[in-house]
C-alpha cells in the first residue's frame, strides 16, 4: 500500500516535478545574487529619513524606495517623464546599477509556479507540490521499512544500481525537498482559498492631512524612527497634492506620513497571519535566508535523478512475469507454484521450474503468493518462491499472501515446500520466507521438504533443491537456471602460479586477459566487444564449465585497472568446474562473465582494515591489499597448510608489507609445527583486534564455510569486553564475508 | 474585451459625487488601453474619473482580479478608499503584456469637457507601480487621440 502511495503519485507526476526541481534550483540563487550586489550598512546606521534623503537629493523624482529582502535598496522615479529604476547605495544615495529584473529569472519564475499556463497552471503545480509532500513522508517511511528501522537511516545502505542511487539521494535530500513542497503547497493552498489568506490590505487612507507646507523628507520625525533594516517600501506622495501622504511600509505594520508633520498616521501592525505567511514565503525562496536558498536548490537537484531512477525501479517491478501459456487451470492442477516477488527475479526461478516440471508430465498452475485460490481440489504439491522485502516484510506480489491463507481450505494430502531467496549479508536472511514456512504448517499443511535458502539468486544451490523436490516427487527432472543470462566474454590464459601440490590442497592463481583484445586506449571506444567490462576486486567471475551447467563463481584478486583478470582456484576433489580451470594452460581460452558484488569492499575512510582468509579466500582480499594505495591501515590474517608449499601470494604480500600497502601479515599453517588455523592466531591477537575494531575498524573474511564459522566464533569472543558483538558490527556494514 | 455597461451603474455612482440631475443624457464611450511589451505577469489597471486637480470621483473601471493587490493603484486606491461599493460589478482580469482592451462604457454627457480627466494607475507583480501612467482630459477633441502613457500603457485613447 505505501509502495503504491510512493510510486503512483511519482509516476504521474514525475516529468512535472523535475521541472519545478529543476526551476526552483535555478531561481534559488536569486537571493544570493541579490545579496551579492546588495551595499548593506550595519544595524541602526541609516534611518529611513536618512536615506530617503539621499535618495531625493540624486533623483528628485523618486517614486518609491523599496528595500528587498536581501537588503538590496531600489529607487523608482521618473525623471524628464520617464520612468527609472535603480540600484543604490544607502550610505550615499548613490546609482549602483540600474535595476532592471532579468527577464530570465522572471519567464523561470513563471515556468516554475505556473507551468507559463496562469491560473491553471497554478493550480497544477500547487498539486505537484502536494504529490511531493506525501511521495517525501511516503518515501521516508519506505526507507524506514527498507533499512530496518529509523537509527538504519543513518547508516551505510546496502543495495546497488537505481534502488540504491534512489535511496541514497532522498536520503540526502528528503529534508530539504519536504520543506519545499510544504511551504509550497502552503502558499498554493491560500492563494486558492484553501487556508485562509490573511487580509493585507492594511490600513484606510487618512480622511485629514494637516495640509500644510511639505517640509524636506529627511527631517520627517515618523521616518527617523524607522531603521533602514526594518523598511519594506516608502511610497512618496504625488507631486504637488499637499493632502497626499508618504506611504510607509516597515517589517512590523503600515502607515502614513504626514509629509507637513512628519506625523505617523493610521498606523496598523503586521497580522500575525501575514508575518506567518513572509516566514513560510522565505522558506520557501530564500528571500532574506540565502545560504537556505541554496541548500533547497542542491536539494531540488536531486529531483530529477530521483525521477529517472524511481521510473526504472517501477518498470522492473512492473515487467510483467509473462507466464507461459501452457498454465494449468486451478481446478485441474497437481502442483502449484506461488511466487512472492519484489523486483521479478525470483519469477525467473519459478519460469524454470514452472517448464520443467510441466516437461515432467505435471499439470502445473503458477501465480503470485497474493492470487492464492480458496481451495486446489486436485493439487497435492504446493511450492512457494519467495523473496523478502527489508526486515521481514512480504514483498509486492506476497503482500496480501498472509490475509488470504486465512480463508484457505487445503486438503490434507497437500504437501508443500518453501524456498526463500535472498542475501546472506542482510540480517533476517530470508525472513519472510521462513514466516511462510511456519504459517502453512500452522495451517495444518505437511511438508514435502524443509525450507531452503538461496543465496544471491546462486544458481548451483537452485539446482541442487531441484535434485531434492525431483527426489521428492518421485520423477527425475532438474533445475537449471541463471537468473542473469550473462554477456560473456573470452579470456585467455596468460600466467599462472601453482602451489599447494604438497600438502594436497591445490590452488593457483590464474591470470586473463581478454582473448583477442586490440591493444590501446582507442579500443575501448570502438567496440564494447573485446574489452574488459569494469570490475573491481570482489566482485565475481561467472564461469561456465565445459559440459553447460550452470555458472560457477570466482572472487576477482584485480581489478579492471591493474589490466589483468585474476582469480585463485582451489581443485576441488570431483569439482567439475574447478578441475576444468585448473587445468587450463597458458593460450587456452574460457567464457566467463563479470557479476558486480558491491557489499563486499572495504569502506572508504582510514578506518583500519582487518582481512581474513584461509587457502583460496585470500583472493579478492589480496586484490584489496594491492589497491591500497592510499596506505590505510590494513591487517592481513590467513591460514594456509604449509608455509613451503601453500603459501599464496607470498612474493606479492612481501613487496606490499615493504611498499606499506600491507600494514601487518599473520599466517597460520595447519601442518606445520605450530598446527595453527587463521582463528587461533586471531585469538593470540585479540587486545590488538580489540583496539582496532573499538577504534571503528571492518572486518571482512572471505573463504570457506566452515573457516567462516571458526573465525565469527573467534571474533565473537574477542568482542565480548567490548559492548557490541558480530550482530551490530554486520548491521553497521562492518563485518562482511565472502564464503563459499 | 467589449463591455456595456449599463448607464445606471455609472451615472448613479457619479451623481453623488457630482449632484447631476438623474435624468441626464448618456453616451456611449470607448476606452482602449494597449500595453507595452514588458517581461512581466499581467499587469492590474485602474481606470477612473478624477476631477482637475486630480482628486478622485468614480471608477470606470478595474482590471485585475484579485483585491489584495489593489492597493498598489495607489492614486485610485486612495480615492475609492478600496471599498468595494465603488467597484462592484466594474471588474475584469489582468491584462498580459503587449495586449490591448477596449472597454464601452455610458458616460453622462454632463462629464465631458467638464474639467475632468481620466486617470489609469498601473501595477505589475515583483514590478514597479506605476500612479496616474496615464492622465488625459475628458474632452471632445482629445477624442480619438492616442495617447502613450509613462508606465506599462503604450497608447490609450477614448472614442466618444
Amino acid at each position: 500500500m505505501l509502495r503504491q502511495l510512493h510510486g503512483l503519485p511519482g509516476l504521474l507526476a514525475a516529468l512535472m516535478l523535475a521541472v519545478l526541481a529543476i526551476t526552483g534550483a535555478i531561481l534559488a540563487l536569486a537571493p544570493v545574487m541579490d545579496r551579492a550586489a546588495a551595499v548593506i550598512p550595519a544595524d541602526g546606521e541609516v534611518s529611513v529619513a536618512e536615506l530617503a534623503g539621499r535618495v531625493v537629493n540624486h533623483y528628485p523624482g523618486t517614486e518609491q524606495i523599496v528595500r528587498g529582502a536581501s537588503g538590496e535598496v531600489i529607487v523608482y522615479y521618473y525623471r524628464d517623464g520617464q520612468p527609472g529604476a535603480d540600484l543604490v547605495n544607502p550610505m550615499t544615495g548613490d546609482r549602483v546599477a540600474p535595476y532592471e529584473p532579468s527577464p530570465f529569472f522572471i519567464w523561470v519564475k513563471d515556468l516554475h509556479r505556473s507551468f507559463l499556463l496562469d491560473d491553471a497552471g497554478r493550480m497544477l503545480a500547487g498539486t505537484i507540490a502536494a504529490v511531493m509532500v506525501l511521495l517525501c513522508i511516503s518515501g521516508i517511511l519506505l526507507l524506514v521499512r527498507r533499512s530496518g528501522g529509523w537509527k538504519a537511516l543513518l547508516k551505510p545502505f546496502t543495495g546497488s544500481g537505481g534502488k540504491r542511487i534512489h535511496a541514497e539521494l532522498a536520503r540526502f535530500a528528503v529534508l530539504g525537498l519536504l520543506l519545499s513542497a510544504l511551504t509550497g503547497s502552503y502558499m498554493s493552498a491560500q492563494r486558492f482559498g484553501l487556508l485562509p489568506e490573511p487580509v493585507e490590505t492594511g490600513p484606510a487612507f487618512p480622511a485629514e492631512v494637516s495640509g500644510g507646507q511639505p517640509v524636506p523628507v529627511a527631517t520627517l520625525s515618523a521616518l527617523m524612527s524607522v531603521e533602514l533594516g526594518d523598511l519594506r517600501e516608502l511610497v512618496f506622495p504625488y507631486p504637488d497634492d499637499p493632502q497626499d501622504v508618504y506611504s510607509l511600509t516597515t517589517r512590523e505594520g503600515t502607515g502614513f506620513v504626514d509629509q507637513a508633520t512628519g506625523e505617523l498616521l493610521k498606523y496598523q501592525p503586521r497580522s500575525e497571519g501575514s508575518a506567518l505567511k513572509q516566514w513560510v514565503v522565505s522558506l520557501h525562496t530564500g528571500e532574506g535566508l540565502w545560504w537556505l536558498g541554496l541548500i533547497l536548490g542542491a536539494a531540488a537537484l536531486t529531483v530529477p535523478v530521483l525521477a529517472v531512477t524511481g521510473i526504472c525501479i517501477w518498470w522492473q517491478r512492473r515487467r510483467s512475469p509473462g507466464l507461459r501459456p501452457n498454465n494449468a487451470d486451478v481446478a485441474q492442477a497437481d502442483t502449484i507454484i506461488l511466487v512472492g516477488s519484489e523486483g521479478n527475479t525470483t519469477w525467473g526461478f519459478a519460469r524454470e521450474l514452472h517448464a520443467t516440471l510441466n516437461k515432467a508430465g505435471f499439470q502445473v498452475h503458477c501465480s503470485e503468493m497474493n492470487a492464492l485460490a480458496d481451495q486446489y481440489p486436485q493439487a497435492s504439491t504446493l511450492l512457494v518462491l519467495t523473496s523478502t522485502y527489508g526486515d521481514g516484510d512480504a514483498p509486492a506480489s506476497a503482500q496480501r499472501f498472509m490475509a488470504r491463507l486465512e480463508g484457505f481450505e487445503g486438503e490434507k494430502t497437500l504437501k508443500y515446500a518453501v524456498l526463500g531467496f535472498g542475501d546472506r549479508q542482510f540480517p533476517n536472511f530470508c525472513q519472510f520466507a521462513l514466516y511462510v514456512d511456519a504459517a502453512l504448517d500452522k495451517k495444518g499443511l505437511a511438508r514435502l521438504h524443509p525450507i531452503e535458502r538461496i543465496n544471491r539468486c546462486n544458481a548451483s544451490q537452485f539446482s541442487e533443491w531441484g535434485e531434492r523436490l525431483s527426489e521428492h516427487m518421485g520423477v527425475p527432472f532438474m533445475l537449471t537456471y541463471d537468473p542473469l543470462p550473462p554477456a560473456t566474454v573470452t579470456l585467455e590464459l596468460v600466467e599462472r602460479a601453482d602451489y599447494g601440490l604438497a600438502v594436497q590442497a591445490p590452488t593457483s592463481i590464474l591470470r586473463f586477459k581478454v582473448a583477442g583484445a586490440r591493444q590501446g586506449w582507442w579500443s575501448r571506444f570502438l567496440s564494447r566487444k573485446g574489452a574488459f567490462p569494469l570490475f573491481e576486486a570482489g566482485d565475481l567471475l561467472g564461469v561456465m564449465p565445459p559440459n553447460g551447467e550452470a555458472a560457477r563463481f570466482y572472487s576477482l584478486a584485480s581489478s579492471a585497472s591493474d589490466g589483468i583478470l585474476e582469480i585463485c582456484v582451489r581443485k576441488q576433489t570431483d569439482g567439475l568446474c574447478s578441475g576444468y580451470l585448473y587445468g587450463l594452460k597458458p593460450g587456452d581460452c574460457i567464457n566467463g562473465f563479470i557479476r558486480h558484488n558491491p557489499e563486499f569492499r572495504p569502506a572508504v575512510g582510514s578506518h583500519p582494515i582487518i582481512l581474513i582468509g584461509a587457502g583460496a579466500g585470500i583472493g579478492p582480499l589480496a586484490g584489496f591489499i594491492r589497491r591500497n594505495t592510499a596506505r590505510n591501515p590494513m591487517y592481513l590474517y590467513w591460514g594456509g597448510r604449509n608455509a613451503q608449499s601453500d603459501f599464496l601470494y607470498q612474493p606479492e604480500l612481501g613487496s606490499y608489507l615493504n611498499d606499506h600497502r600491507l600494514t601487518g601479515l599473520n599466517t597460520a599453517f595447519s601442518q606445520s609445527d605450530e598446527h595453527a588455523y587463521v582463528q587461533d592466531k586471531l585469538r593470540q591477537d585479540q587486545v590488538a583486534v580489540r583496539r582496532m575494531v573499538d577504534a571503528g575498524a571492518q572486518i571482512l573474511v572471505c573463504g570457506g564455510r566452515d573457516m567462516a564459522v571458526g573465525v565469527r566464533q573467534a571474533i565473537e569472543d574477542i568482542l565480548k569486553p567490548l559492548s557490541t558483538d558480530v550482530e551490530s558490527l554486520r548491521a553497521e556494514g562492518r563485518y562482511l564475508e565472502d564464503v563459499y | 474585451m467589449k463591455k456595456t455597461l449599463l448607464a445606471m451603474g455609472l451615472a448613479f455612482g457619479l451623481t453623488t459625487a457630482l449632484t447631476m440631475p438623474a435624468f441626464a443624457q448618456a453616451r456611449e464611450v470607448t476606452f482602449t488601453t494597449e500595453l507595452r511589451n514588458y517581461a512581466g505577469d499581467g499587469a492590474y489597471l485602474a481606470l477612473y474619473l478624477a476631477d482637475a486637480n486630480g482628486r478622485y470621483q468614480g471608477t470606470l473601471w478595474v482590471a485585475g482580479g484579485k483585491s489584495k493587490y489593489y492597493k498598489h493603484l495607489s492614486g485610485w486606491a486612495r480615492g475609492s478608499g478600496l471599498n468595494a461599493a465603488e467597484y462592484d460589478g466594474l471588474t475584469g482580469a489582468s491584462l498580459a503584456s503587449g495586449r490591448t482592451m477596449k472597454i464601452t462604457l455610458n458616460l453622462d454627457d454632463a462629464l465631458i469637457d467638464s474639467g475632468y480627466e481620466i486617470r489609469i494607475d498601473t501595477a505589475v507583480e515583483d514590478m514597479r507601480d506605476h500612479r496616474a501612467d496615464i492622465a488625459v482630459p475628458l474632452t471632445s477633441e482629445g477624442s480619438g487621440q492616442p495617447q502613450a502613457g509613462r508606465g506599462y500603457i503604450q497608447s490609450f485613447q477614448y472614442d466618444l
